[in-house]
């Protein structure tokens, strides 16, 4: 892996997957909203051990914007070896049930842009004929939950999205890797309660590397969400409405 | 947010009010009902000092960046939350070090300089503030004050070994050493005496970078017997497949708190000195074997069971070292109480920068023992009074429990430590002590 894209670099789980690749050779172009996370995001990668970081600090969110985003990286990176596209916000559920508008922005965060990206991506790795798509979707896409129906319906259209994807480039040299964390200890869950089932990004990051490793297509992380959501998906309706998930 | 931050010791305290620093751009919280702030790093602190139970713990977890490194000046600029353990997977495979390291990775920059945390090569080099060039402290009236030896000496003297108490550390510029190999040559050897253990310290002073010793303190007539630890860096790759990092493992739940005590400690003590085979023994190790054996299992801590452990460490004048030494054993002795797991080692010469830290010319011991409630804490007043009496200190970093009195006794620059105190920052030992 020598060119890498990085879409919401400064996430706690892409700066930590990053952080895995640093090497001599290694070649980064980050994206973000902030310029002044991405410059540290950049400082970090570069002491330990990049060769260079190239710096984008415009909105993914925006989509007019995804079309010269992607080919500014192009650009900058010439091949692409691996895209990571990591941006996403975790939406307050109640405000969304109470607000349309506010729904509707949730899922343009973090199903909508993240679909709009992959397409574009995809389309580049295509044309090269290789490369690898990884993209963090969510166990919370799994089933739809009361408490979280909003955010677990765009990753639900995200994961089956790179699902279809994968199939279409089946045959050519591309590979899309649909990555599906369970709870992870970062500044977008600080609010909740951390209990033993919680992961650091560090964890994440290095089951990610081992996924792109072996060309997974789905990987659940860490490896016992597959049971646990297996469980969770097999509950009846029935059942699992009496269940305050 | 609400979270149940400890420390290594487990013995029950907590902090619970939690605010994370996402970035060190960041500015303080605000705290509308003026309690303190306390940074927090990676909770390795046995005690109270990392935690502030009546006030907001600063988690600086996300503080994890590097920021620059020059092969040419050898200075290292990091945020305060990397661990050591992240320092040396990026530096030692190109050949650098840290100067000086304590027994475990799993500890914060921020955490290394608040407590000025020392090593095997204190006679060498100091404890770890003495590498330190330069840092950055933001205080609450929201100013960053950049501080070094000769700039804003007086604030960088008192960050170093101030327990957090003077703001955040936002960045630090520490000199990392340069090495051949990652691994070193190590000579173990017993030693019946401490005038044994002292001539061997005193003879290996020039020629080893790193000495330390275990000491037997459970055996019956604490005759002052143990082994005797050197080591110097290779100076070139050999060995080179003994380098491979080794997966710590993770203890998933809290032994029975009855499985360490004063009768196993006793047989393990026996065991590990007798299966020593005579003679100096000579090794190649890499270096997480020789300096982090305990980091093997992840949270070791939880072997001592629900209710935790204490670690009594103390440093006490060279002068009348053998014999402070002796009467600290024997009063552990009278107890009853047997550590597990004692370490002594010789302090050298070189003056700690830090105006509180603990580190001075001496020698220090440092004891593990099980909770085990007011008798095992009578012991440590009794043990204070002869520390303090011989004109020593207890460390900080490793105490719950000093009193007021020997606090000042131990520390007398703290009357002058305290005007560099951040007024909004408080933790939970500095109440303690202060209150």
């Amino acid at each position: 892996m020598k060119k890498i894209l990085i879409i919401g670099a400064s996430s706690a789980i892409a700066q930590a997957t990053a952080r895995l690749y640093c090497k001599e050779g290694v070649h980064f172009y980050l994206i973000g909203r902030n310029e002044e996370k991405l410059e540290i995001v950049k400082d970090d990668l570069i002491t330990r051990g990049a060769e260079q970081v190239d710096l984008d600090a415009t909105n993914p969110v925006s989509l007019e914007e995804n079309e010269s985003q992607i080919k500014r990286a192009r650009q900058s990176l010439g091949e692409i070896d691996l895209a990571l596209i990591a941006h996403g916000d975790l939406p307050d559920q109640k405000e969304c049930e109470a607000s349309a508008r506010k729904t509707i922005k949730a899922l343009t965060i973090n199903s909508v842009s993240v679909i709009s990206l992959a397409t574009l991506i995809a389309h580049h790795l295509e044309e090269q004929n290789k490369g690898t798509l990884v993209v963090l979707s969510s166990v919370a896409g799994d089933r739809g939950r009361a408490s979280n129906y909003v955010y677990g319906a765009a990753k639900s259209s995200v994961s089956t999205f790179l699902e279809g994807l994968s199939y279409r480039l089946n045959g050519t040299g591309v590979s899309v890797i649909t990555v599906k964390p369970g709870f992870v200890d970062t500044p977008m869950t600080e609010e909740f309660e951390k209990g033993w089932l919680w992961t650091q990004p560090e964890t994440i990051a290095l089951g990610i590397k081992k996924a792109i490793e072996k060309q997974k297509s789905v990987v659940y992380l860490p490896w016992f969400w597959r049971w646990i959501m297996r469980v969770i998906k097999i509950i009846p309706r029935t059942i699992f409405k009496r269940l305050s998930l | 947010m609400q979270k149940n931050l400890t420390s290594w010791g487990l013995t029950g305290q907590k902090s619970t009010d939690v605010r994370l620093i996402k970035w060190r751009t960041d500015k303080l919280p605000e705290i509308k009902d003026g309690r303190s702030l306390l940074p927090y790093g990676n909770g390795r602190s046995y005690g109270d000092s990392c935690l502030n139970k009546d006030g907001v713990s600063l988690d600086t977890r996300s503080l994890n960046h590097l920021i620059s490194f020059d092969p040419k000046t050898h200075i290292l600029r990091s945020e305060p939350g990397v661990l050591l353990a992240d320092l040396l997977k990026n530096f030692v495979h190109k050949g650098w070090f840290l100067p000086v390291t304590p027994g475990t990775k799993y500890i914060t920059v921020g955490g290394a300089i608040a407590n000025d945390v020392h090593g095997k090569n204190h006679h060498r080099r100091g404890s770890f503030g003495n590498h330190v060039i330069r840092l950055a402290l933001l205080r609450s009236n929201g100013k960053t004050v950049i501080c070094s030896r000769t700039q804003h000496s007086d604030l960088f003297f008192a960050t170093i070994g101030g327990l957090g108490l003077t703001g955040l550390i936002v960045w630090a510029d520490i000199m990392l050493m340069p090495i051949d190999a990652p691994c070193l040559n190590v000579e173990t050897m017993k030693f019946e005496t401490l005038d044994d253990f002292f001539e061997l310290s005193k003879q290996s002073e020039w020629e080893y970078e790193y000495t330390v010793a275990w000491l037997d303190c459970a055996s019956k007539d604490l005759s002052g017997r143990g082994i005797f630890m050197r080591a110097n860096h290779c100076t070139r790759l050999q060995d080179s497949n003994n380098d491979q990092i080794s997966k710590s493992k993770k203890l998933p739940f809290n032994l029975p708190s009855f499985i360490v005590n004063n009768f196993t400690s006793k047989i393990f003590n026996a065991v590990y000195y007798n299966a020593h085979p005579p003679g100096v023994l000579e090794q190649t190790l890499c270096y997480e074997k020789f300096f982090y054996p305990l980091d093997k299992l992840k949270n070791w801590n939880r072997l001592y069971g629900k209710k935790g452990l204490f670690q009594y460490q103390c440093v006490v004048p060279v002068e009348q070292g053998k014999k402070t030494i002796e009467t600290l054993l024997e009063e552990v002795l009278k107890s009853g109480f047997a550590s597990p797991l004692a370490v002594l080692k010789v302090f050298g010469e070189i003056k700690s920068k830090g105006l509180m830290s603990f580190p001075r010319h001496g020698v220090t011991l440092a004891m593990d023992f099980p909770n085990s409630g007011t008798a095992l804490l009578r012991l440590f007043d009794r043990l204070d009074s002869i520390v303090a009496n011989a004109g020593g200190a207890v460390y900080p970093a490793k105490d719950a429990r000093m009193s007021a009195e020997h606090f000042r006794e131990f520390f007398p620059q703290v009357d002058k430590f305290k005007h560099y105190v951040d007024p909004a920052f408080s933790s939970t030992f500095w109440q303690r002590v202060m209150g």
